[in-house]
């Protein structure tokens, strides 16, 4: 088999919304593969096809060989599913919640026995292993969760948004173990996020979505890369000037424009350090005056940045996080 | 096809462990559903035996209650259980059997037979507590076969919740469903009074419930006297708990997470 998952033209369509649009990935067995976008892009969808939640409107997916709609129950056992919001039994211990998703894929007792102490070892969760769930801190239940999903040995593992909600430690954390389960386990790995450094740390390969549509698909290298060098950001005081300032960049050809927002033109130049000046006389000779300049390596959010023409914001995530602890925190 | 025999066992008896252990766990919410039917015994019956007369002028006999309280609490808890499907949505759990390669019928056939078990055992509670209080059963097979009366009922009414549950959005849905199917199907079921004299009207409604036909074989069984005859309500009953299965097992196959 030449790849974990092979998906022509899948869309998705709600009434008059297209959640996916058309898309057309392939990932190889063992890879850690991002699907990186804001709220909305349509990450979520694409994955509930993939783990046959949701049936596409067109288009078709392979995951792990067998098709998501005619042959759902095999792709079922070859994958492992790590919701956004939990989807533990809060009442049951930890254990419990392990064994009860061992029989439901039919492992044998024994089988179900040493496996859940190896994934328990794994998220170092085994000294909490018979407290009941609902005692769980948030970063304890994602782990609980990430264990579960690689109990019955699945070939590809789905995280939806594995840290959303967790504080940076907790998220270094379960880097760590999306990590060590790529290597160790050898489970192909493919994981939605909105957090940038998360994609950035972790995946081989990403895929940028955006309105359901994949606007870039490489490396983070080599989408970095492909930016032309090192970020200088311009912040003009008459916010009029942006136009003018990119064309004679542009003309001129020592840089690439990445956007121009709010006052502030972002360009790449190779060698950054010694561009600066340059730049900076090149606009002055123009008789436009800059207020501030800076420059550092270029990150995934200018990747967005430059696809899309719009940065990745996260307020509208926090809000998504708030409902989401209240709706855990609900009591039953 | 044993390989598919022995998943679909294990689906079923995963899903029931499940409840037993939830069950286990909640051990107040035991105490509370069977104290609501046991104040019904006490108060009512020393209310009702102090008042009223039954034909012939003997006084009310309180035990009279005791199989229509069983039934009561058998459909609560059915009910509640069948309805739980809600609450699995919503706190994600639904999710995590849904997305398991398991048929969703053994899921909802699982869940049923759980429900179930917890309704029979808290059926089995009150029988014991007012035999403590002084009600006097007919023979002890009699109470064997009050206690299966209990089980075919509950897989009826568990089928009926899981039913529901499918179709509604919401646990606000919930409230509702509980207010307007549970409480009709107890006072119109026969458990508080006889059925034999009531308005025309009514006794349609009646006629129709199948929890009359439960409470009318648990009376046979319990205390040896019945309206309805023992024969018409157990096949009613059985055609009941098979229909509900079927409808529920079915909807609950369409259900969207």
């Amino acid at each position: 088999m030449l790849y974990a998952i092979e998906t022509e033209g899948i869309t998705k369509r709600f009434d008059d919304i297209t959640a996916v649009n058309k898309i057309s990935i392939s990932v190889k067995p063992g890879e850690l593969f991002g699907l990186l976008g804001p709220n909305g892009a349509g990450k979520t969808t694409l994955i509930s096809m993939l783990s046959t939640i949701t049936e596409p409107t067109s288009g078709s997916a392979k995951v792990w060989g067998f098709d998501v709609e005619k042959d759902s129950s095999q792709v079922r056992e070859n994958i492992g599913m790590v919701f956004q919001d939990t989807t533990l039994d809060d009442r049951l211990t930890g254990r419990e919640n392990l064994d009860m998703h061992g029989r439901l894929y039919g492992l044998d007792g024994k089988t179900r026995k040493k496996r859940i102490e190896e994934v328990l070892a794994l998220v170092e969760l085994t000294e909490r292993a018979d407290s009941i769930v609902k005692t769980y801190s948030g970063g304890m239940m994602r782990r609980l969760e990430i264990a579960r999903g690689l109990m019955h040995h699945p070939h590809v593992l789905f995280l939806d948004e594995p840290t959303l909600g967790l504080d940076p430690q907790t998220r270094n954390h379960i880097w760590e173990y999306i990590k060590v389960l790529n290597k160790v386990e050898g489970v192909t790995i493919v994981l939605t996020t909105h957090y940038m450094e998360e994609a950035d740390h972790l995946c081989n390969r990403i895929a940028i979505i955006d309105h359901g549509d994949i606007v870039a698909l490489d490396t983070p290298e080599a989408l970095k890369d492909g930016l032309g060098g090192d970020v200088i950001i311009l912040q003009l005081e008459n916010p009029d000037d942006k136009s003018k300032l990119c064309d004679i960049y542009e003309k001129n050809g020592c840089a690439k424009i990445v956007s121009k927002q709010n006052g502030e033109v972002f360009i790449t130049v190779k060698d950054g350090e010694h561009q600066i000046p340059h730049v900076l006389s090149l606009a002055s000779n123009a008789g436009i005056s800059i207020l501030a300049v800076s420059l550092r390596k270029p990150t995934l959010d200018d990747v967005f940045l430059h696809h899309t023409g719009r940065a990745i914001r996260d307020r509208g995530a926090s809000e998504i996080e708030q409902v989401g602890f209240k709706i855990r925190s609900r009591r039953k | 096809m044993k390989k598919a025999i022995n998943r679909a066992l294990q689906t079923v008896y995963t899903m029931w462990l499940r409840e037993m252990l939830r069950f286990w766990r909640s051990k107040s919410r035991i105490i509370g559903s069977i104290a609501t039917p046991l104040f019904f015994l006490v108060f009512l019956g020393a209310g009702f035996s102090s008042s009223f007369q039954v034909e012939g002028g003997k006084a009310f006999d309180p035990s009279y209650l005791a199989p229509g309280l069983i039934g009561m609490v058998v459909l609560f808890s059915s009910m509640m259980g069948g309805v739980s499907i809600i609450w699995d949505r919503e706190f994600g759990f639904l999710k995590e059997i849904l997305i398991a390669p398991v048929s969703r019928f053994f899921v909802a056939l699982g869940k049923a037979v759980g429900g179930v078990t917890t309704s029979v055992i808290q059926g089995i509670l009150i029988l014991i507590i007012a035999r403590l209080m002084g009600i006097e059963y007919d023979s002890f097979s009699g109470v064997l076969a009050a206690i299966v009366i209990m089980f075919v009922s509950g897989i009826g009414f568990i089928g009926l919740g899981i039913a529901v549950a499918s179709r509604i959005d919401s646990h606000e849905g919930f409230q509702m469903v509980m207010s307007f199917l549970t409480m009709p199907l107890v006072l119109l079921s026969g458990a508080f009074f006889p059925i034999s004299k009531l308005p025309a009207w009514m006794t349609v409604l009646v006629y129709a419930n199948p929890l009359t036909y439960g409470v009318e074989a648990l009376r046979y069984f319990l205390l040896g006297e019945s309206i309805i005859p023992i024969s018409r309500s157990i096949i009613i009953l059985l055609a009941f708990a098979l229909a509900m299965t079927i409808l529920g097992g079915k909807l609950f196959g369409k259900m969207k997470v």
